[in-house]
């Protein structure tokens, strides 16, 4: 099917849909770089004015058109019909209209979530401005749980990451403490491996076990390691609470990242199987960006904030505990800069909330993008307003391993004191307990800490 | 409980991380915030600059290694971090010229990447320690690649040219704040023109302070060896390897 629309005496024509949601898009140099993108500003809103009017059940059809993939697969296979309804009537434009009214309830669009697909909710944002993509995702309430409490109304909780680049035991411990003397990590204790062997993996497992253990945090570790790793882990018993994959929004995409769907299943009921969280608890962890789907040229025509939020079905399949946008990480070729960051950890996590996902955003840029710090504050403060449900912190906002800026533990307090977003109860009442932040706190200092934690043998 | 206090230059020849210390003052502070700026702005320089090729040949040839080098299509180095899909292509007269050479068993290819200054400090002293190693294994390698401009699928394209099985891509990684100066290393079995990630091997960090030079072309050389001997890389080539040390001794000795 095609599409068009006429601005000012000129018709702007579209061969598809996908065609149609890519003009749409905000200006992105990855939509740029993949041929994708609007001639120009009118063009994209001639696309804008075209998308308002397409009818939400237009999406219900393969948008993608690319046979035999299996995210494809399972958008249809989640998408609840009678979640649906309220808005089965809408246009894409009218939908916009209906998100935003004051009338229009947190707990209706909860009760949406399995209603909606990927492509009408990264559709509809495309007609969003920042405050609506604020003020929609703010209405609505995402909780996970394992041994902390994540996503309530009014908190903001903080992954502490403290990376090695050699994963050095020890390293990695004073890093972690550090965060925790700065009450960071109520969402997780996660690490990103510099190596990818299962021995390593175990023994950094083993690290943070410790740490969450013997200082009896109300918080949740991860090793950020390929899903593959965390299963061999698994399997000789190691103390994995959480499980972490990468994933993209095709199949072409995920084989890039060295997953599918079976391995995805395979890893949900192992973790399942350990019995180290209370029932019911929440037990993946994903991430996802921007651009990776393009890097792994597996975009298939699709724009690049489009394809993102089909990650989305394949995370929501699995109840995470976490799922963060890494926005800034992929790089200029694909976000150019601050404001393009800005947008998209925006889209991101409205999108992601939408579809029902408790949403952080890892608010970073790299050294060869057009961004600095400021522009890191500015999106800390928005998603703050939109309610995000946690974001990274690193020690002086420097990932020494990854080599990428994101937020530092000062960060996390700004936002704290400033806006009054408090972490996870179980850790707000932790931090109390240990006078954390005051002269008189009981965990041990960075100085004192080899000494007093009792790290496994390297 | 212990008291056992650990000096802050004991620290810090722990981890480099910019830890805080528990500061009783919960903002950075100005010495801290400027501090961080000007790094920034070292950083964004190392991005900026081109290979020190002059200094690099006679490196190289100090070392007694025979050296080639190739331009991606990206030209430019402001092309090249807009670009990376042209970082990825080998111009056709570069493929012609490498496919003079008899083939060897291992391509080496030394790239910018995105940092000149890791390959400028770490590059030739890397690749020394690699064809030791291949040296030893008796694996060939043929002349070492000087690649500018270049992504880490540019190695495939030189690999093929080259008609290498194997292919070692050492190239700059994207400079931290901390360490503008990484090498990351890349080995892939047979590379094709379009090899997903997945299917590579990725050693990362490679400097003084991170993962260290000797430490980097030992691995390197093993994991040369063990996708040789597997005909895989990657995920896939981890898998195998993870199956084979979850095995009793008895019978890893029986596959061997």
């Amino acid at each position: 099917m095609s599409y068009h629309a006429d601005i000012a005496g000129q018709r702007f024509r579209w061969p598809s849909l996908k065609a149609v949601l890519a003009h749409a898009t905000p200006e992105r140099s990855g939509d740029l770089l993949a041929g994708l993108a609007a001639s120009g500003q009118v063009e994209r809103l001639a696309a804008q004015h075209c998308l308002a009017d397409v009818p939400l059940k237009a999406f219900l059809d393969d948008v993608m058109q690319i046979d035999g993939d299996d995210v494809t697969r399972l958008i249809m296979d989640q998408h609840d019909l009678k979640a649906f309804a309220p808005v089965a009537s809408l246009t894409v434009g009218a939908f916009r209209d209906w998100l935003l009214d004051p009338q229009v309830t947190g707990a209706q669009l909860k009760a949406l979530a399995w209603g909606l697909t990927p492509e009408m909710v990264a559709a509809v944002s495309k007609l969003m401005r920042v405050q609506d993509l604020i003020a929609v995702a703010a209405k609505i309430e995402v909780v996970t749980r394992f041994r902390s409490t994540i996503g309530l109304t009014g908190r903001m909780s903080t992954r502490n990451q403290p990376n090695h680049p050699s994963d050095d035991s020890r390293g990695i411990a004073l890093s972690a403490i550090d965060g925790l003397l700065m009450g960071t990590g109520d969402a997780v204790i996660g690490v990103n491996p510099a190596t990818d062997t299962v021995a390593d993996y175990i023994r950094i497992c083993e690290v943070l076990d410790v740490i969450t253990t013997q200082l009896e945090i109300p918080t949740q570790h991860c090793l950020l390691g390929h899903v593959s790793t965390a299963l061999a882990a698994m399997n000789q018993q190691a103390p994995v609470d959480l499980v972490f994959q990468s994933v993209a929004g095709s199949t072409k995409a995920n084989d890039g990242f060295g997953v599918s769907l079976s391995m995805l299943n395979e890893a949900y009921d192992a973790v399942q199987g350990l019995g180290r969280a209370p029932a019911g608890s929440n037990l993946m962890y994903f991430e996802t960006g921007q651009g990776a789907a393009l890097s792994a040229d597996a975009h298939h025509g699709m724009d690049q904030q489009t394809i993102e939020t089909r990650a989305y079905a394949v995370a929501r399949q699995y109840r995470p505990l976490l799922v963060n946008t890494v926005v800034g990480f992929i790089g200029p070729e694909y976000l150019a800069d601050g404001k393009q960051i800005i947008r998209a950890g925006l889209e991101d996590h409205f999108c992601g909330k939408l579809l029902g996902l408790p949403m952080g955003v890892d608010v970073c840029y790299t050294n060869h993008s057009y961004a600095d710090q400021e522009d890191m504050d500015v999106l800390l403060t928005v998603l703050s307003a939109a309610g995000v449900n946690f974001v990274i912190t690193v020690p002086g906002s420097d990932d020494i391993m990854l080599n990428y800026q994101s937020l530092s533990f000062q960060d996390s307090i700004y936002i704290r004191d400033t806006l009054r977003r408090p972490p996870a109860p179980e850790f707000e009442a932790w931090i109390q307990a240990h006078g954390i932040g005051t002269p008189e706190a009981t965990l041990p200092s960075v100085q004192s800490a080899l000494a007093q934690l009792k790290l496994p043998a390297t | 409980m212990s008291t056992d206090i650990t000096s802050r230059a004991a620290i810090r020849e722990i981890t480099q991380a910019r830890l805080t210390f528990g500061e009783h003052n919960r903002v950075a502070s100005t010495k801290r915030t400027l501090g961080f700026a000007l790094d920034h702005a070292k950083a964004r320089e190392a991005v900026l600059s081109d290979l020190d090729l002059p200094r690099l040949h006679t490196a190289l040839e100090t070392a007694g290694l025979p050296h080639q080098t190739v331009t991606s299509t990206a030209i430019t180095r402001d092309t090249f971090v807009r670009r990376p899909d042209l970082g990825r292509q080998l111009p056709k007269e570069a493929h012609s010229q490498l496919a003079e050479h008899s083939p060897p068993d291992v391509a080496i290819v030394l790239g910018d990447g995105l940092s000149a200054l890791a390959v400028a400090l770490n590059g030739v002293a890397f690749i020394e320690a690699l064809t030791k190693q291949l040296d030893t294994a008796g694996l060939t390698y043929g002349p070492i690649v000087i690649a500018q401009q270049a992504r880490v699928a540019l190695g495939d394209k030189i690999a093929l040219a080259l008609k290498a099985p194997s292919v070692v891509m050492a190239l700059g990684e994207r400079p931290g704040l901390s360490a503008a100066d990484g090498l990351g290393i890349y080995i892939t079995q047979n590379p094709q023109l379009d090899t997903p990630d997945s299917a590579r091997n990725c050693l990362s960090n490679v400097r003084q302070d991170g993962l260290p030079i000797p430490e980097a072309a030992r691995q390197t050389g093993d994991i040369v060896h063990a996708m040789r001997r597997y005909g895989q890389s990657g995920v896939m080539l981890n898998q195998h390897r993870a199956e084979i040390a979850s095995l009793p001794n008895d019978a890893t000795h029986q596959l061997e």
